[in-house]
């Protein structure tokens, strides 16, 4: 067997992904269908020198992922809808203090305790509008086990980069089939670190941005540097701040670190939408479907093509505009009542009739329902 | 092989319907060089509720993760088989435990009833090697199928079991290959 060939679940992929960005610290709580996560960090990560901890809870969790970021581990936490729920206010904490971690979701039914084994896709606006107040989101949505495997990678160098959470937003689907996953070298993918202070202690002002990306340097707890860290709207030097001009600098800055390279970040795929006069937007595990049901209706005949945000946040409306060309009707089939269509309806609404396609019992969406929703309206 | 082939595993949690479909993933993905998806079903509970496991075997990217008609199931519970078999491919082919299950299904498929449970425990003295054994019936009809070479799955299956297992679970895989072998 070829050395660099793997039959992963979806899961072990982003545990191993994780880890070949360089994530030497996992902080959890096991639950379905995301436990295999920290199954194969708490077997993996001591065999390289790196610390896996159970929590006492999904905050626990967190909040320890986030102590291991601070304390300069490249770090991070995989849980579920009621566990992401919990998760939400330390999420706003990393956001506020800036601190990177990869938070990864695997999405099952809710609300609340909801369907432990089945897969649904109604954490997407949590993921953006979860946590309160204002920030970036940088949030992926894997469709199979290989980009399990990169698109973690890609969350590591983001949340380094941008020195913020990243979402990876996975499904029970994806999360639990297992998949030929081709495993690069290491070295062949771009692996993204922190920047650290340039100056000393004495000059150093934790949260002075540099206007070339407006991200500060970080330094890591015990080497140094005095920083303080705390959720309140903070000034650069990380105290407390009423004043109006600190408060907005620091508040836009949050919001603008990810806008200002958005283009850098947005990832999308697209399968047959030349000359397409119906478009499917879909992503995560129903996109397989849709793109078999495509695929299907193309064969008949029909005019319709693919559109898959990889990256939920940013969404790629100005690549999904041009992808719609002159296509008049947009289905958006997802598993919850209704989420990002209205993301799709921002950027097409004018343009073109949005039809949505839920489903919400559990199951996925099969490529003759989609096809079948294809045919109505073609 | 056609465009896609799809095999599904329905029995009874412990019984290791999802390891026998991981193992024939494994087989097919690491072994042969074609592209395959294992993806399961089950409650909340980790034995006696009903499980499924399925696998696609594809030369071609796979979309669609799961089963849609199956080519081949391998049944073996009676309540697995009424939930189940009836979205058999029409002229696929149906693997039920004669033990397990008493009342064959009136379906459009080659329907064989195979002492696979039986085989387990009262030849080779170990109920828990069951799915080996329906692991070596599915490799010959793969064979037939021209889907996965059985070498490729005994392969999988040996790099896969405990370490000092070996044994017993390549001889669970020999009994099931020639039980389906006299018959097909």
């Amino acid at each position: 067997m070829p050395k660099k060939l793997a039959f992963w679940q979806g899961n072990m992929a982003v545990a191993m992904g994780g880890i070949a960005a360089g994530c030497r610290f996992f902080g959890g709580y096991p639950i379905t269908p995301s436990s295999e996560i920290a199954e194969v960090m708490a077997e993996e990560l001591p065999k390289i020198n790196g610390r896996f901890i159970q929590m006492e809870d999904e905050i626990g969790g967190i909040a320890a992922t986030i102590g291991a970021s601070i304390a300069g581990y490249k770090a991070m936490t995989a849980t579920s809808g009621p566990g992401f729920s919990l998760k939400q206010e330390n999420l706003g904490l990393a956001y506020m203090a800036e601190i990177p971690i990869v938070v990864i979701d695997v999405m099952r039914g809710g609300p609340s305790t909801g369907l432990p084994t089945r897969v649904s896709q109604q954490d997407v606006m949590q993921a953006r509008w979860g946590t309160h107040g204002d920030h970036g989101t940088i949030a992926y949505a894997p469709s199979s086990v290989q980009e399990c495997f990169e698109l973690t990678i890609d969350a590591f160098n983001m949340a380094e980069r941008f020195r913020q959470p990243v979402l990876v937003m996975s499904d029970e689907v994806i999360g639990h089939m297992r998949e030929k996953v081709v495993i690069p070298e290491p070295g062949s993918y771009p692996i993204v670190d922190r920047k650290r202070p340039k100056v000393s202690p004495e000059e150093f002002v934790p949260y002075l941005a540099d206007p070339a990306d407006d991200v500060p340097a970080m330094a890591s707890f015990g080497d140094g540097y005095r920083w303080h860290v705390t959720g309140l709207t903070h000034n650069d030097y990380g105290f407390p701040t009423n004043e109006p001009e600190e408060i907005g600098k620091k508040h836009l800055r949050l919001v603008r670190k990810v806008e200002r390279f958005r283009d850098e970040i947005v990832k999308y795929d697209l399968e047959q939408t030349e000359g397409a006069e119906i478009l499917v937007v879909s992503y995560g595990c129903v996109a397989r479907s849709a793109v078999r049901a495509v695929r299907e209706a193309r064969a008949k005949g029909i005019r319709v093509g693919h559109f898959r945000p990889i990256t939920l946040w940013p969404f790629p409306d100005k690549e999904l505009i041009q992808a719609a060309g002159q296509a008049k009707k947009v289905i958006v089939p997802e598993l919850n009542c209704g989420q990002m269509i209205s993301e799709v309806k921002i950027a097409l609404g004018c343009k073109a009739e949005i039809i949505p396609s839920n489903l919400v019992n559990g199951e996925i969406l099969r490529p003759h329902e989609i096809l079948a929703t294809i045919e109505e309206v073609a | 092989m056609s465009e896609r082939f799809e095999i599904r595993f329905a029995g009874s949690g412990g019984q290791g319907v999802i390891l026998a479909a991981v193992v024939t993933g494994e087989a097919a993905a690491l072994y042969e060089n074609v592209y395959a998806v294992q993806s399961q079903a089950y409650g909340p509970e980790a034995r006696g509720g009903a499980s499924k496991s399925e696998v696609v075997v594809s030369h071609d990217v796979i979309d669609y993760p799961k089963a849609t008609r199956p080519d081949l199931q391998v049944i073996l519970t009676q309540k697995a088989c009424e939930e189940y078999a009836h979205d058999t491919k029409k002229g696929g082919t149906i693997i039920l435990d004669d033990f397990y299950v008493s009342d064959p299904p009136q379906v459009d498929a080659d329907i064989y009833m195979l002492p696979i449970v039986r085989t387990a425990k009262e030849k080779l003295g170990k109920e828990m090697v069951t799915n080996m054994v329906a692991l070596g019936a599915t490799a010959r009809i793969l064979e037939l199928a021209n889907v996965i070479r059985p070498d490729s799955v005994k392969k999988a299956i040996l790099a896969r079991v405990p370490k000092g297992t070996e044994k017993l679970n390549e001889q669970a895989f020999e009994e099931g290959y020639s039980m389906m072998k006299e018959k097909k």
